[in-house]
């Protein structure tokens, strides 16, 4: 099958654009997180918002009033920073969309275009909690990994648009793979939100400008939720592909190990979250394990351990 | 006294039962098997690559020693990962028994009457209406469709209703935990009744009967497996094509193959299947895969006294990208009956294969992985084979032993193309015909893994509702105000850790203070 090297061309701009984007939304992030207001006055507020919103005390129910205030320039810096995420995240799918065009194929099929889709998901996972949280300020946390996976995908794992090999040629290809990398993505968000939450739990008053405990913990939560059954269904269609590829449908390849023992990690962390005695900073360090192992998982297996995903085009 | 022995054995039976199905237990289980796992993505595991367990215990001595005695190497089958997964499943039957069947009195039981105080309720909100509380209560009971709800009377008139909603949570977290149970039984029956098998067969009409374990080249039966009980099937395969980029990395492979099971076996009739990567022969519960090929050197040898054999056995590829290979093509000297002097005629043709030959001088290198210009550079031995000593040894390699020992000497050694030959000393000639495909297949047979796919797709349902489904409370009373109007007072309660009831109950409250017959 020809490559359509134009598109490729294309698909190699729009990234190169989407991780200088990404490097300016950080730059702003930043300066809303050193010069913005601290947290305990972002708290006050917030529950004076929630007062208006909730359900009054006199008789009849007065709708939730809405104060259009003057935006500090931080605030200001901080919206930027959202608006150039936005567009660094098109860009970036508008260059997976290239080179799927390109290739004619899904274009997940390598490392580097994987490494591109994972974190595509991470951002649009962090964009959305924006929506639902006070953490925007935490957008450089989030941008500065994203920031050097795409740096290191595109130096040093880059490959060319090509087709993939016989064993990759399955609609499984893209069922699978896209799902295990945006859970995947997704995934890399409640560990950020666990190990922030682990440094502000730990010493109140140090990392004042970090968001409440509670929020960061709820997002945590509610990421994991949102994250582990799509992780679930992807492991379970892996398996489905290597009952057809490889003859079995699990076979304790690294791969598949790693994905089983940072499955076992979400699931200990949804039941210590549920369990007396073990919510908060306990739950917390189980996240974060889960996390390293999935961070683990996503390269280390890739690139180091041969076994039998270890086709990922940097052999 | 043995009562009391009885008692305090009974009473620690207990104790350890409640530990074992407490569920810091089953976190602690949980952890442990992921870290007992572990080492099955670090170390090189027998039942992978069992090649490389011995190099690795080469290779480290008395430390690779004392992993390979604790059964690191073969983690998922070791003593302590089964003990591990043996405890959290007794945990997890612990847990799910008495979960199902407080579960099912729940579902039997009415909501909870309603609290004195709603406004210490993590939801509340009042308000007041002209409608009288029975107005109030039978809206409510309309509104609240879908709950489960009980309505209630207090003293002055007051009506009250309490309504729950989101049993399915609980139902989900069941499914989910009992379809896990289901999935680990059905995984070690898999393990006791399942067998695979590799075999090699040639792309020239070769065939491959499951008639028995010795048919195959490598063999790995469940525990409950003896080998008399295969799946009757045969496989022909007459064609083999691959198609390659320019680079040399491959598109496509296909194997061209008939096959027959059941009754075809009486009548001797082969259906044609094309057999490719992804895409096995599914027959009679079992699978056939196309798992990998190479290529098998054709060699013709005239022996002086003018008898010809011709030999065609598979040389293995040792780069997987060029498939340049290397094997022993082995043969008999006909006519000799004796023994001793059959075992000093022996000839192996042994070297390198190259299915696209590029020379940098002598030196033979594959280029491609296609048969486009194929070459070999063999090293002819003759003598005695150690082929009649009966050990077994490698159909890829001769002998090292014997070549030491001097018993097979280097007789001659040379690059030969297509059609190109080469004379020994005795007036034997060894001549290169061409290559021939071989492909590699796997039979597979597990009668259990639909059930295992059964269970997971439960599990990723239970899974689903019990996240995504609130189990939750509201509460309404409506008692007549002083003023001739009647004050309702709601509260709400979400039973499980889920944020985003505030959203429902500001809603469902505001419905249930302003009905529309308000306004």
């Amino acid at each position: 099958m020809p490559v359509n090297a134009t598109l490729t061309t294309y698909s190699d701009w729009t990234y190169g654009s989407a991780v200088a984007v990404y490097v300016l939304a950080t730059g702003l992030y930043l300066c809303e997180m050193a010069f913005g207001r601290t947290e305990a006055r972002d708290r006050e507020l917030v529950t004076a918002g929630a007062r208006i919103a909730g359900s009054g005390t006199s008789g009849t129910w007065t709708p939730g009033l809405v104060v259009q205030r003057e935006w500090s320039r931080p605030e200001r810096l901080g919206r930027m920073g959202v608006a150039l995420t936005v567009l660094g995240l098109l860009l970036q799918a508008a260059s997976l969309v290239l080179r799927g065009l390109a290739t004619q194929r899904a274009p997940w099929g390598n490392m580097y275009e994987y490494g591109s889709l994972l974190t595509l998901a991470g951002v649009a996972t962090w964009l959305v909690l924006v929506r639902k949280f006070p953490v925007r300020k935490l957008g450089g946390f989030v941008l500065i990994p994203v920031i050097i996976l795409l740096f290191v995908g595109g130096t040093s794992l880059y490959t060319d648009a090509a087709p993939v090999q016989p064993a990759l040629q399955s609609y499984w290809l893209v069922v699978h793979v896209s799902v295990i990398s945006v859970s995947s993505g997704v995934l890399l968000v409640p560990g950020v939100a666990s190990v922030l939450y682990l440094l502000k739990s730990n010493k109140r008053g140090r990392f004042a400008k970090l968001p409440d405990p509670d929020v960061l913990d709820r997002m945590a939560y509610r990421s994991t939720v949102f994250a582990f059954p799509l992780f679930t269904i992807g492991v379970i269609c892996g398996a489905i592909w290597a009952e057809a590829a490889w003859g079995r449908f699990w076979g304790w390849d690294p791969k598949e190990t790693a994905a089983f023992v940072s499955w076992v990690a979400y699931a200990a962390y949804l039941h210590a979250r549920a369990t007396a005695g073990w919510r908060g900073r306990r739950a917390a360090w189980i996240n974060v394990v889960g996390f390293v192992v999935t961070v683990f998982n996503l390269f280390f297996i890739n690139l180091v351990i041969a076994g039998l995903h270890s086709y990922a085009g940097v052999g | 006294m043995p009562s009391k022995t009885l008692v305090t054995g009974l009473a620690s039976l207990r104790n350890t039962w409640r530990g074992l199905t407490a569920m810091r237990t089953a976190l602690t289980l949980l952890f442990l098997l992921a870290l007992g796992a572990m080492p099955g993505a670090l170390l090189p595991q027998r039942s992978l690559n069992a090649g490389k367990v011995d190099e690795y215990i080469a290779a480290n001595g008395w430390w690779g020693r004392l992993l390979d005695r604790l059964q690191f190497f073969d983690v998922y089958a070791s003593v302590w990962f089964s003990a591990i997964y043996l405890l959290l499943f007794v945990s997890l039957v612990g847990c799910l028994l008495p979960r199902a069947w407080e579960y099912f009195k729940q579902m039997r039981a009415k909501p909870v009457l309603t609290p004195r105080n709603l406004a210490r309720m993590p939801h509340h909100a009042t308000g007041s209406t002209a409608r009288v509380p029975d107005e109030v209560v039978a809206y409510a009971a309309r509104r609240l469709k879908g709950w489960r709800r009980v309505t209630g009377e207090e003293s002055g008139g007051v009506r009250t209703v309490s309504a729950e909603r989101g049993f399915l949570r609980e139902a989900g977290n069941l499914l989910f935990h009992f379809s896990l149970l289901g999935l680990l039984i059905a995984f070690a029956l898999g393990k006791m009744f399942s067998y695979e098998g590799q075999v090699i067969v040639q792309t020239d009409g070769g065939e491959f009967c499951n008639a028995g374990v010795y048919n195959y080249d490598w063999f790995r039966p469940g525990l409950r497996v003896d080998g008399t009980q295969l799946t009757p099937l045969c496989v022909k395969v007459d064609d083999f094509t691959a198609t390659y980029l320019p680079n040399g990395q491959a598109e496509g492979f296909r194997a061209d193959i008939g096959y027959q099971s059941g009754t075809d076996l009486d009548s001797d009739t082969w259906r044609p299947y094309p057999l490719e990567v992804n895409s096995p022969l599914r027959i009679a519960g079992d699978r056939v895969y196309l798992l990998g090929h190479g290529y098998t050197p054709l060699f013709t040898v005239t022996f002086p006294n003018g008898e010809v054999r011709s030999g065609a056995t598979q040389w293995r590829p040792v780069n997987p990208i060029t498939l340049a290979s290397e094997g022993a093509t082995k043969f008999d000297p006909p006519h000799l009956t004796d023994g001793e002097q059959r075992r000093r005629g022996q000839l192996a043709i042994t070297g390198l294969l190259a299915p696209t030959a590029v020379f940098r001088g002598e030196l033979l290198d594959s280029a491609f992985p296609a048969a486009n210009n194929p070459a070999v550079a063999v090293d002819v031995y003759r003598g005695d084979l150690g082929i009649d000593s009966g050990l077994g040894q490698s159909i890829f390699s001769i002998d090292q032993k014997m070549v030491a020992d001097g018993r097979l000497a280097k007789v001659a050694r040379q690059n030969l193309r297509v059609g190109e030959e080469l004379r020994l000393d005795d007036g034997t000639v060894v001549r290169f015909d061409g290559v021939r495909d071989w492909v590699s297949l796997q039979i597979s047979h597990d009668p259990t893994q639909g059930w295992v796919l059964l269970s997971s797709v439960l599990i990723v349902v239970g899974l689903g509702m019990s996240l995504t489904i609130k189990r939750r409370r509201v509460w309404m009373r409506a008692a007549p105000g002083a003023d001739g109007r009647t004050v309702i007072e709601v509260g709400g309660l979400a039973r499980t850790d889920q944020a985003g009831y505030g959203e429902e109950f500001t809603e469902l409250s505001r419905d249930l203070l302003v009905s529309k017959e308000d306004s």
